[in-house]
């Protein structure tokens, strides 16, 4: 196994669209080992990208059995191929990447997603994710259309006040 | 070998302040590091990072006549750059009120007792004339301990001043 090299931005390559994987073989399975190793040898990274290490497929891993505080998650994922089928609900949350190093900012995403993919021996799989991991796979799903969490920057200043005001939890409520 | 300051610049809000500022740093030279630039009541204020290979004094030079001509008041600071290295938060506190007097004190205060080094405050004050709501996000990491941070809120809250803390789990992938 070896740890691969992460492209950062401003490397065009980045922003290139990645192809579906065609063939579930032993260098597939041999490059998500060699992928994992670099996510976790990243600095708390959750997922990571194929196209992030040069390699322009559809192939993304998302582990986010390992945060701070503990979030409801499917432990680690190889995702192959994914098609997001559902989303559910909008959700404001600070992302940062291992291919912008020192940056990060408030991004808007579905709350609730419904996921299809392949696993490594090519098994379509279905899953519903929420919360932390839905944001970390369609975080991941976005570098293989070439964007990245910049190209969805929102405001510091205004989205969270808003929706607190707006949406108020039963905590927030005015004592009356 | 250049050199960064830190230029300030305030006066009354109006149109083209930014574009007039930062096409003169440019023509003169200068490349840009961080800034703030924000409108607070009338007043338009501006804090920019300058790197600029020459003395303070022709960075005034270069400075002055659109700041005069924009009628803005101009400070100068020689800072260190250290860029790239933010600090990032864990925590963000949201405060709102109608009562302004001593609010900030009394949060921020109740705050740094419980460890909580602010590296971002923004306060605005909405409402209207005659019933003003003051409102204020801070960011900042939790030194003691998101549960120590959240103790403060709580008793700032007891004190009748509507806080909220979350804490802030920066995804990176
Ligand atoms: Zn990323």
């Amino acid at each position: 196994m070896a740890i691969l090299e992460i492209l950062t931005y401003p490397d065009a390559r980045l922003k290139q669209e990645s192809l579906p994987v065609e063939q579930f073989d032993d260098e597939l399975r041999a490059f998500l080992a060699d992928l994992e190793q670099t996510m976790l040898a990243g600095p708390g990274g959750v997922g990571i990208a194929a196209p992030q290490v040069g390699r322009f497929r559809r192939i993304v891993i998302v582990d986010c059995s390992r945060t701070r505080k503990p979030v409801p998650n499917h432990g680690r994922l190889f995702i192959v191929n994914p098609e997001i089928t559902a989303w559910e609900g909008m959700t404001s949350g600070r992302e940062g990447c291992m291919s912008v190093p020192d940056y990060t900012g408030n991004v808007i995403r579905a709350e609730k997603i419904s996921l299809s993919y392949h696993d490594a021996h090519g098994k379509l799989q279905q899953l519903d994710a929420e919360g932390y991991e839905a944001r970390a796979i369609q975080h991941e799903i976005d570098h293989l259309d070439g964007l990245l969490f910049l190209d969805r920057l929102v405001s510091r200043r205004n989205d969270l006040f808003r929706r607190k005001v707006y949406q108020p939890t039963p905590e927030q409520q005015p004592k009356t | 070998m250049n050199h960064w300051y830190m230029l300030t610049l305030v006066g009354k809000d109006r149109p083209g302040i930014v574009a007039k500022v930062t096409a003169a740093l440019y023509d003169g030279g200068c490349n840009l590091g961080e800034a703030s630039m924000m409108r607070l009541g009338g007043t338009f204020t501006i804090m920019l990072m300058v790197d600029f290979e020459r003395s303070s004094k022709a960075l005034i030079d270069l400075i002055s006549p659109v700041a005069e001509s924009l009628d803005l008041h101009l400070h100068l600071d020689r800072i260190e750059g250290r860029l790239h290295q933010h600090v990032e938060p864990d925590a963000r506190v949201t405060v709102y009120g109608a009562d302004r007097a001593g609010i900030v004190a009394k949060v921020t205060g109740a705050l740094a007792e419980a460890g909580f080094n602010i590296t971002d405050l923004e306060s605005m004050v909405g409402g209207s004339e005659d019933k003003p709501i003051y409102v204020m996000q801070i960011e900042g990491t939790a030194a003691e301990g998101i549960e120590s941070l959240q103790a403060a809120v709580d008793v700032i809250r007891k004190e009748g001043v509507e806080a909220h803390m979350e804490p802030i789990e920066t995804l990176i992938g």
